[in-house]
């Protein structure tokens, strides 16, 4: 039985005549034969940096944060950017899989397995930034409201730091709940496929014991649906209240009420151009090029030049108000940004997310897998100077004598390159064990 | 453990599916269950289920999380541990808005994934029939419970209504904590009678 139901209008989301079990075998096969040797070498490079990254915390633990060369202005580094970067990269998944279920996206189930998982690694690799800048990492349950015999002393509710230990928990448990229930019927589909005893084991406690009655299949729906429209104000709550960590400060450059939409659109903008860069290795390491198509590729191009277009008009306002409110700090701060000492950072930003993803308008270039791979890169390396040059308007602060530059120590480079270490080894993992397509109706017809 | 006998019906797709449902329910027979590999879309009416009530409880679970963050905070601002900071007020409801939101999400999610598990009656470890191996793949597959007596007439009805392969079984109705890479000891006997 061929997939009949194909829109006139629209591409189909699978190319080439397939009925279901085609699929089942095509998305199953990764799972089930031997790693390739691209595989396998992917994962020892991951390994590795993340060794390296452990080695650089373990030090960082060691000696204190001040093997971190933070200094007396720039008290937020590297360490913070990364942070928000990674936070930021974790948006497309949930992004893609609640807010375009709502807008009911058929072209979105090609890729909202592996975005999610994406999510969910990238949200891991951000929460481990504040929690070893903690210094005491070993005191780090303090952050937690629980009945202490200090008084008992709080923790304070209306601050925006502790505002972010509970956006960020929240959107991982969520979002790690949205994934895991999605998973669930995937992996009862590999249980009853596997020919080993081991493999029939490990799924079977994996699928729950998921048989995939009609009934329990209209839960799930239920399921999905409730999570999606919950989620849909979590993904966009997280980064709003992780820009509340500037814009509630009364630092000149970071007191700004334009904050929470502008950084929502930039965790959207850098989220679509990781997605991008795993899809356009996944589905070729893979041979998934029917599953995931050039049509799933150009839209997600086409967010990616809505939201780049977002930001860049959001710096030109803040550089507009900056000029408008009369306020000699605030033009000050912005006047450093373009032509300070961080001036490079500010212009490689302004390159990489605002001119180049203009290029997008184009179709011939948005259907390019290769132009896609380097633009996704691009971006990510834009949206990463967008949080350096933010936080570093530090560099300047109301006492000319303790004005200072700020150049990262090793560890924390190390520390940067861990986290993406763990975050391809996470993915190298999920490539290989979980199912990166999930089998449905929508995904077909 | 409850074994009974099943008279077991494999549909190769979804357009011979609703009509052998309509067919079956309409010849008076109870349908036991119907096993589909993905979210077959109206099945459940055509099955005579009622809609299910779960965004109801994730419901109640938000309002609880709601309630719990702004009593809490409440309770630590203004009886707890009151404290004056520059004389801002000891309630600030603005400021305590994201605590609030994120715990309503979190009480949500994770009770109506609980009550989800509990309902379907599904964890690690538990496990339940596979009527055909290729339930969770392709095929659909509708279970009715028969008798010694009617198990051959009701296969014979379910050949008619264009399933692909028939066949009456022992199973278990109800799930149970075993491993999957076991066969359970009335799949054995079966096997052996």
């Amino acid at each position: 039985m061929h997939l009949k139901y194909e829109s006139v209008i629209r591409e189909a989301l699978v190319d080439g005549k397939k009925d279901y079990h085609q699929v089942t075998e095509d998305i199953c096969a990764p799972i089930e034969n031997k790693p390739t040797k691209l595989w396998k070498i992917g994962f020892f490079l991951s390994a590795s940096l993340l060794l390296f990254g452990v080695f650089s915390v373990g030090w960082e633990v060691y000696w204190g944060t001040g093997v971190w060369n933070l200094n007396r202005t720039i008290g937020w580094g590297w360490d913070i950017t990364n942070f928000v970067w990674w936070v930021g990269i974790g948006h497309a998944g949930t992004l893609i899989s609640a807010i375009l279920l709502l807008f009911r996206q058929g072209w979105r189930t090609g890729v909202n397995r592996a975005a999610e998982a994406m999510t969910i690694f990238a949200v891991m690799c951000a929460g481990q930034f504040p929690i070893w800048h903690m210094g005491r990492v070993w005191d780090a349950f303090f952050v937690l409201p629980y009945g202490n015999t200090r008084g008992p002393l709080w923790p304070n509710f209306v601050s925006p730091l502790l505002w972010d230990v509970f956006a960020i928990s929240t959107y991982f448990t969520v979002s790690l709940l949205f994934w895991y229930s999605g998973l669930i019927p995937d992996f009862a589909t590999i249980r009853d496929r596997a020919k080993t005893k081991f493999r029939k084991a490990a799924y079977g406690l994996a699928s729950f014991g998921w048989a995939g009655s009609a009934k329990h299949w209209q839960r799930h729906e239920m399921l999905s649906l409730v999570l999606a429209g919950l989620s849909t104000p979590l993904v966009l709550s997280v980064h709003t209240i992780v820009s509340f960590d500037f814009a509630t400060s009364v630092i000149p450059g970071w007191h700004t009420t334009i904050f929470p939409p502008y950084f929502v659109a930039g965790a959207v903008f850098s989220g679509f151009a990781m997605v991008q860069t795993l899809l356009v290795i996944t589905r070729k390491v893979l041979k998934l090029e029917d599953y995931i198509t050039i049509g799933h590729i150009e839209a997600m191009n086409k967010v990616i030049v809505l939201t780049g277009s977002i930001v860049g008009v959001a710096y030109l306002t803040e550089l507009f108000i900056a000029y408008y409110s009369g306020v000699l700090w605030e033009q000050e701060a912005f006047r450093l940004r373009v032509m300070g000492p961080y001036w490079w950072a500010y212009w490689a930003m302004m390159t990489c997310n605002v001119v180049s993803p203009q290029l997008f308008w184009f179709k011939k270039l948005r259907r390019n897998i290769w132009f896609t791979f380097f633009m996704s890169i691009i971006v990510n390396i834009g949206m990463w100077f967008e949080r350096f040059v933010i936080i570093m308007s530090l560099h300047r602060d109301y006492l000319p004598s303790s004005w200072s530059y700020y150049t990262p120590s090793w560890t924390e480079v190390g520390f940067y390159l861990g986290s993406f270490g763990l975050f391809f080894t996470c993915y190298f993992l999920f490539a290989k064990y979980f199912r990166l397509l999930p089998l449905r109706k929508s995904s077909l017809s | 453990m409850s074994v009974k006998k099943f008279a077991v019906a494999v549909y190769d797709d979804e357009a011979v599916l609703f009509p052998a449902v309509k067919k079956v329910r309409s010849a008076g027979y109870k349908i036991h269950d119907v096993y589909t590999p993905f979210a077959v879309h109206g099945l459940d009416v055509a099955l005579g289920e009622k809609e299910s009530d779960l965004h109801v409880a994730g419901f109640i679970y938000g309002i609880t999380g709601t309630a719990t963050a702004l009593g809490f905070m409440g309770w630590i601002f203004t009886t707890d541990w009151p404290q004056n900071f520059g004389g801002k007020p000891t309630f600030p409801l603005p400021a305590f808005i994201p605590i609030v939101f994120e715990l309503t999400v979190l009480f949500a999610a994770v009770g109506m994934v609980l009550t989800f598990c509990y309902l379907n009656q599904i964890m690690p470890g538990v496990k339940k029939h596979i009527f055909h191996p290729r339930q969770t793949d392709d095929k659909f597959v509708m279970a009715i419970e028969v008798t010694d007596e009617n198990a051959a007439s009701t296969e014979a009805f379910l050949k008619s209504t264009g399933a692909e392969e028939t066949k009456v079984e022992m199973a278990e109705a109800d799930w149970w904590y075993g491993r999957f890479d076991q066969k359970e000891e009335y799949e054995i006997k079966q096997q052996l009678a």
